[in-house]
């Protein structure tokens, strides 16, 4: 039982994997890229993971599974994050229909 | 030292998670790795020691913040699969500015992690002092200030306020 | 108006070229690599090739993309997509140290992009 469940979560991830790198390549901005490929990736590989813990068990692997897992969700908002702000720093330009830009706004009004 | 003591116990449980099963020889070599990790970065890790005591902060974490936050990622994995399956790629995207009322470091860690996996926002940057988010949105409904906030931030300022406040 | 049915038609074309893989893959897996004879090969090996796609489309992106913060996005999903390859071979071959390249590698990526966005970073103030 645990292993059809487990099976279960492993798909819904690879699932959510493909349409990531699917968004990594259709979408047209860095932005729009980090936000789709962050979301579904991480999710996705996280459920992976978790699908690994239900059919390994209570093993070694099982328990790096869940330390992996739960790295993973800590830290890849965090690097999404600090990308995000390097691009905007350096000057990548939003995509050319975006409706509204306030951080550079607010930068040109302090500078 | 209860910085240390906090982060040397955190040290040594993942030590045992990692080495499983334990056995003696692993779990002398881990004592003296947590040590020397608490030893060097103890006060970077807890800023606040006393806060942790409190079992209500873990019952709210649990039973409040976390099935909050797993049903919102998967709406926006859903929302964002629609996204881009879709042949016309239906997006409207922009950075707006929200306003959040608080202060500490981990609140705000976390209060930027859950808004950059939910549906369709990124935290691009935060300005500390003045308690202003800069938020990259895919399909942007209102460009005023407040009901951005209302839209985007409120669903997870009260829980948090609870938890890290 | 033009560009819009070009757009259509290469929407067209990306899906069925995509489902056209994916068929391949689930009616005849191809020649295998790994260790034969565990429960489950059938389905997993059909997913390492899964992953195994994701990984190309990111490939795509590392070569086209137009600015260097493109490229720093896309490794940072290679980087988490082969974490979801490890955990799938440590089934597939039952051996645990898979796991351990898989954590290694989280946490050495997640450092690697915090400092490419640093560089990008100070680049603007450079210039």
């Amino acid at each position: 039982m645990n292993e059809l469940i487990g099976l279960i979560f492993i798909s819904l991830g690879l699932a959510f994997d493909v349409f990531g790198c699917l968004g990594l390549v259709r979408l047209p901005d860095v932005y729009n890229r980090l936000q789709a490929a962050t979301k579904c990736v991480t999710l996705g590989t996280a459920s992976i993971l978790f699908g690994t813990f239900l059919i390994v068990g209570f093993t070694a692997a099982g328990f790096k599974a869940i330390l992996c897992m739960l790295f993973l969700l800590l830290t890849s908002p965090v690097a999404a994050h600090a990308i995000a702000r390097g691009a905007h720093r350096s000057g990548v330009k939003l995509w050319e229909k975006s409706v509204i830009d306030r951080y550079k706004e607010d930068k040109e009004g302090e500078a | 030292m209860k910085r240390k003591a906090v982060l040397f116990l955190v040290a040594f449980v993942v030590w045992c998670l990692l080495n499983w099963p334990p056995d003696w020889q692993h779990l002398l070599a881990g004592v003296f790795v947590a040590a020397f990790c608490a030893f060097m970065t103890g006060d970077l890790f807890v800023t606040r020691p006393h806060m942790l005591k409190h079992p209500l902060r873990y019952w709210h974490f649990l039973f409040s913040y976390l099935p909050r936050f797993f049903w919102e990622c998967l709406k926006a994995n859903v929302d964002v699969a629609w996204r881009v399956a879709h042949p016309r790629l239906p997006i409207n995207p922009g950075i707006v500015k929200i306003k959040t009322s608080l202060k500490t470091d981990t609140a705000l860690t976390f209060l930027a992690n859950s808004i950059t996996l939910t549906p369709g926002t990124l935290t691009v940057d935060i300005d500390k002092d003045k308690g202003v988010l800069y938020v990259h949105w895919i399909d942007v409904k209102d460009k005023d200030t407040k009901k951005a906030t209302q839209i985007i931030a409120e669903r997870f300022e009260k829980i948090l306020r609870k938890i890290f406040e | 108006m033009k560009n819009e049915g070009k757009k259509i038609i290469r929407w067209l074309a990306g899906a069925v070229s995509l489902t056209a893989f994916l068929v391949l893959i689930v009616i005849r897996p191809l020649p295998f690599l790994f260790y034969q004879g565990l429960p489950h090969l059938g389905f997993l090996g059909r997913a390492l090739y899964i992953l195994l796609l994701g990984c190309f489309l990111a490939l795509y992106r590392i070569a086209r993309g137009p600015t260097g913060a493109d490229r720093i996005v896309a490794i940072d999903i290679l980087g988490i997509m082969i974490v979801g390859l490890c955990a799938v071979l440590t089934i597939t071959t039952g051996r645990s140290w898979y796991l351990d390249i898989g954590i290694a590698w989280a946490l050495q990526s997640f450092i690697s992009t915090l400092a490419f966005s640093k560089y990008l970073e100070g680049r603007g103030f450079d210039e």
